[in-house]
């Protein structure tokens, strides 16, 4: 206890004309001061610091990781690493350019792929049918889908379609990302489009606009700030994944574009299984390799991440 | 109590005299939301270029009922009509008729001004879209924001967002898209409720206007609103006695015998403001 505190404790008031006069008799104006001392002060004190502390620490894992990346694999970064096929063993050069088509390419045909029906069967979910059964079902199905693993895409995408072509191809890789992308972008969208203001939604029907009108026209303009930033997290998730695509699309060490023939059904390279290959390979050349690789990953779906964000926050007032 | 004889709701409007200066006959026997009667025995004329106001207080039924009439009401679930709206003769709750097409020929204005999130300009052109209009879309915009007596306003920010205008203007806003598709009939569910006593004095000058091109229903709280613009005014209320709150059209007539002669006991008490 501060003296101050203890001086005031006995302040009782011993004359009332005194308290009349002054109002503020008896209280001692030090005690508005901060002090340590007060248990309850230290307390929240404390807990700010640890919030704080606690706040750094979440940090930690993400900058170590990104500082690592940016150590081992930004001196590999050069125009080579972008433009070059991957080296064979104990090759000195090389680079990764086809992996970063083929993930490219990977994403957008998943994208093709999951965006149609996402966004259609958003359109059912939020506007047409909100309550009927199927309606609930396939909503209850994308929360599911959400957490599915993604080794199950894969193996999936295996059984559908590289046992029915015949092979690794890059659509079996796009259809297995695209059973991943899918629920992210059934649910933001539909989101998006319950977060129009019903009285907009009004004002269309009430001047005579088909329900088809009212989707069109009013709804999706609306909604596409938000839809595309669901979008821009579905891409994000794909791009990052290896496991469905070790299963599906492979590993190629040539173009995707080969010769003037877009080699679609051929296995595709991809930047997730090239790091995933060249991590483990005994030479240095492609283990760094790896490294850079990895991060011009995380910088393509940072954008992606950044590009979301920045859609979400443009939205018109 | 209306002149009109009681209509069987049976009579076929065909071989009835149609009154060509009727636009509109709403005869609502009951209406349900639900198990929930919310009005009941509502008979109302609305006279070409009238403008026909719907006075009385909270819960009896009087958006309900504007509601109705471009069948707005078939949003909300469970709802149910036991009657005619017939819109220059045809009953617009037949079974083959297209609310959508309704709602093409009776507009609507809301309690709150609701601007889509767009220009000013694609919101007075939003309906000519829905229709696929031919002719000159950008002398329709202007023509329809003249008539709104908003075009002097925007004619310099029809880029700008419908949002961005104060919330007089973006209620004249809606009024220039309602217009815009020359609908015959206007309804206006409290368009000045959410709006300052100078912008409420616009739209009401801008009412008169538009009576000369439309019929006008408008649904108003303010007494001396209805009173001001009003030709018709059809005053509703609550009945408790079935133990629900339903509502029931009182009294309809000439604005001026309403507010100066009434002769049902409720409008006299309403009128007076000893409940509102």
């Amino acid at each position: 206890m501060t003296p101050n505190i203890a001086a005031a404790k006995p302040g009782i008031p011993r004359n009332p004309d005194a308290e009349a006069l002054d109002p503020f008799h008896g209280v001692d104006f030090s005690k508005l001061e901060k002090s340590l001392h007060r248990p309850r002060t230290f307390m929240s004190m404390l807990f700010t610091v640890i919030v704080s502390a606690m706040t750094l620490f979440a940090l930690i894992p993400l900058f170590s990781v990104l500082w690592l990346l940016v150590w081992r694999g930004g001196r590999k970064l050069s125009i080579a690493a972008f433009t070059q096929l991957p080296p064979a063993p104990l090759e000195q050069s090389g680079g990764f350019g086809n992996a970063i088509v083929g993930t490219l390419a990977i994403c957008g045909m998943a994208l093709l792929i999951s965006l149609p029906i996402g966004l259609l069967s958003a359109i059912f979910l939020a506007q047409a049918k909100p309550d009927n059964r199927l309606a609930s079902s396939v909503r209850f199905a994308g929360k599911v889908l959400t957490g599915f693993p993604s080794i199950l895409a894969g193996v999936f995408a295996y059984g559908v379609v590289v046992m029915a072509t015949g092979g690794y191809s890059a659509l079996a890789g796009a259809v297995a990302l695209s059973i991943l992308m899918l629920p992210t972008i059934l649910l933001t969208s539909e989101d998006a489009i319950r977060m129009v203001p019903e009285r907009m939604k009004e004002a269309a029907i009430g001047m005579g606009a088909t329900d088809t009108q009212v989707v069109w026209m009013v709804l999706l303009p609306a909604a596409v700030p938000r839809i595309l930033t669901g979008v821009m997290l579905a891409i994000a998730r794909g791009a990052g994944e290896t496991a469905p695509l070790l299963f599906t699309a492979l590993f190629s060490n040539y173009w995707l574009l080969w010769h003037g023939h877009l080699k679609l059904m051929q296995p595709t390279a991809s930047l997730a299984v090239l790091i995933y290959n060249f991590a483990g390979m005994p030479f240095a050349n492609q283990v760094e390799l790896a490294w850079a690789a990895a991060l011009v990953l995380v910088v393509m779906v940072l954008i992606a991440n950044l590009i979301g964000q920045s859609l979400a926050s443009r939205q018109v007032q | 109590m209306p002149s009109t004889e009681t209509a069987s709701p049976e009579s076929n409007p065909a071989n009835e005299k149609v009154d060509p200066s009727v636009v509109m006959d709403c005869n609502i026997e009951n209406l349900y939301y639900g198990s929930f009667k919310a009005v009941r025995d509502t008979r109302i004329p609305f006279q070409k270029n009238a403008i026909t106001a719907f006075i009385g207080p909270s819960g009896c039924g009087k958006s309900t009922v504007l509601r109705c009439l471009n069948r707005m009401n078939d949003l909300v679930r469970g709802f149910r009509l036991e009657g005619h709206v017939q819109f220059r003769g045809q009953d617009i709750y037949g079974r083959k008729v297209d609310p959508v097409a309704v709602r093409r020929y009776i507009g609507m204005v809301f309690q709150q001004p609701n601007p889509f999130a767009t220009s000013v300009y694609n919101n007075v052109a939003f309906g000519l879209r829905l229709n696929n209009f031919k002719g000159n879309k950008a002398a329709k915009v202007e023509e329809s924001l003249k008539s709104a007596a908003l075009w002097d306003e925007v004619k310099d920010k029809l880029n700008e967002s419908g949002l961005s205008l104060s919330g007089g203007q973006q209620q004249r806003l809606c009024i220039a898209r309602a217009i815009a598709t020359e609908p015959e009939v206007l309804l206006l569910d409290e368009p000045c409720s959410a709006l300052d006593p100078v912008a409420t004095r616009s739209i009401e000058e801008l009412m008169k206007q538009l009576k000369a091109r439309f019929t006008i229903a408008i649904v108003t709280h303010n007494l001396q609103q209805a009173q001001r613009v009003s030709d018709k005014t059809g005053f509703l209320y609550v009945d408790t006695s079935e133990g629900s709150r339903t509502g029931y059209l009182v009294e309809f007539g000439d604005s001026n015998q309403i507010f100066h002669d009434p002769k049902q006991k409720e409008t006299q008490q309403y009128i007076k403001g000893e409940f509102s």
